[in-house]
């Protein structure tokens, strides 16, 4: 058999990381936009649609991230769709994170005191106009600190990908495992990948939210 | 004829009715006291002349024109009636000088170099043109209720509603507030305020009207009502303020 390096893992391991921060790239930039739409759709009148949405939250974060992989790989196989590993890891972590930040940035606007909402109003601001120039710019703040501190978790979500075949870099230190037999190595070597990539997120986060509460915005 | 006509208001939060029919017709230039008991409906009624609360029974007109259901958009409604609130609600990510501005530029579309001029009129009437760039955070509570006058009055309304503007305030604060009132009253502006100031209400209003279990219990002219009133529950309520 063939003797790997050190070199040799890391070099394959950083490889198959470029397609862990694609992924986390995708299922972050996707969410957030599938998320803010959600977000603004809950806060207005339409109450079948906030029904809806609340339901879409509610069955995404009760499920677990696994099952929806299986579901959107396997599913739409079964369903006649053709899909890639790509395409379903792609789609499931982007309503994953979708229901999530919907959830978190619902629970921003929320916390912006009900008093600026009276004042715009009398004001004569209508409901965006209130949104966009009153309501959200606090709840913008609001949200930076937990939603960076959630980008951890869908980089660690990609993860999963690897069970649907999607060699990213959980995936990678599988394959190399199969071959080099080094595991505590190897998967020291992943948990290490996931960590530099999300331990400046947390501190960030921390940061952030330090700053915020330092300003006394609340 | 009456600036304000407020006939037959009702208004129910559930089972409970807040307000039990109220007529009230309020002149031109008139400064009105609303005192009474908490829960007697005072805030619910002055928050039913702008609508932030709607009302379930009656009419309220403003000048000719009816003023509640839809009859008004909330922007036709800013130009016509003015709030301040017991909690300031300053917009704590605008400075001063933006918190002012954000209606007459959002709402009635004034350019924004017009805005900026009518801002520093209104703030300067209430003495608060030296912190247009503060932001309210940076400025005690009396500063930031006399910025949240100057940000109504920037949309030149016919009414002005103050809801308990001093109660929220430190003592040594009040004052200031009440004189930027005074000073307004002074120059003909329509007042109704809801107080638990009673000399403010005994020196500066032409009415006052103490309300009571929803409806008006009695009003008059404040001399009169505070040394001479004729209910119980009026003398009552003297005595346990004054």
């Amino acid at each position: 058999m063939t003797d790997f390096t050190l070199w040799d893992i890391v070099r394959n391991l950083l490889l198959a990381g470029r397609w862990t921060v694609v992924l986390s790239l995708i299922a972050f930039v996707g969410g957030a936009a599938v998320g803010l739409v959600l977000t603004l759709l809950r806060m207005g009148g339409f109450k079948p649609i906030r029904w809806l949405i609340r339901l879409y939250v509610d069955v995404f974060q009760g499920t677990p991230l696994l099952m929806q992989l299986f579901l959107a790989y396997f599913g739409a196989a079964a369903l006649g769709f053709d899909v890639s590993a790509w395409t379903a890891a792609s789609l499931a972590l982007t309503l994953f994170t979708s229901a999530f930040l919907c959830d978190i940035w619902r629970g921003c606007v929320e916390a912006v005191p009900s008093g600026q909402w009276q004042a715009s109003r009398v004001l004569g601001l209508n409901y965006l106009q209130s949104m966009r120039h009153v309501i959200l710019p606090q709840a913008l703040r609001l949200a930076v600190p937990p939603t960076v501190g959630f980008s951890v978790q869908v980089i660690k979500g990609t993860a999963l990908a690897s069970v649907i075949g999607f060699v990213e870099l959980t995936k990678a230190g599988t394959m190399l495992n199969n071959a080099a037999f080094a595991p505590f190595t190897i998967f020291a070597l992943v948990a290490l990948g996931y960590f530099i990539l999300c331990y400046p997120l947390s501190r960030y986060a921390r940061y952030l939210e330090k700053r915020l509460y330092g300003a006394g915005i609340r | 004829m009456a600036l304000v006509s407020v006939k037959d208001l009702h208004k129910s939060f559930g089972d409970l009715e807040v307000l039990k029919g109220i007529d009230l017709d309020i002149e031109p230039g008139e400064v009105v006291a609303v005192i009474g008991r908490s829960g007697s409906g005072k805030s619910t009624f002055l928050r039913c002349l702008n609508q932030l609360e709607q009302h379930d029974w009656g009419t309220i007109h403003l000048a000719d024109q009816r003023l509640d259901g839809s009859a008004m958009s909330p922007g036709e409604l800013s130009q016509n009636v003015g709030m301040v609130f017991q909690s300031f609600n300053l917009f704590p990510h605008k400075t001063v000088v933006e918190n002012v501005m954000l209606a007459p530029v959002v709402v009635k579309q004034t350019p924004r170099a017009e805005a900026r001029k009518i801002a520093e009129e209104v703030l300067d009437k209430v003495g608060m043109l030296e912190k247009v760039d503060a932001y309210p955070a940076q400025l005690s509570g009396g500063q930031q209720q006399r910025v949240a006058i100057a940000r109504a009055l920037a949309m030149d309304p016919k009414v002005l509603l103050c809801d308990e503007v001093t109660s929220a305030l430190d003592p040594e604060l009040v004052g200031e507030v009440l004189l930027v009132l005074e000073s307004l009253a002074a120059e003909g502006m329509t007042l109704i305020l809801v107080t638990h100031e009673m000399k403010f209400a005994r020196d500066v209003s032409h009415r006052v009207v103490f309300m009571h279990q929803g409806r008006i219990h009695e009003s008059g002219d404040p001399q009169t009502l505070f040394t001479q009133p004729k209910t119980p529950e009026l003398s009552q309520f003297i005595a346990s303020v004054l």
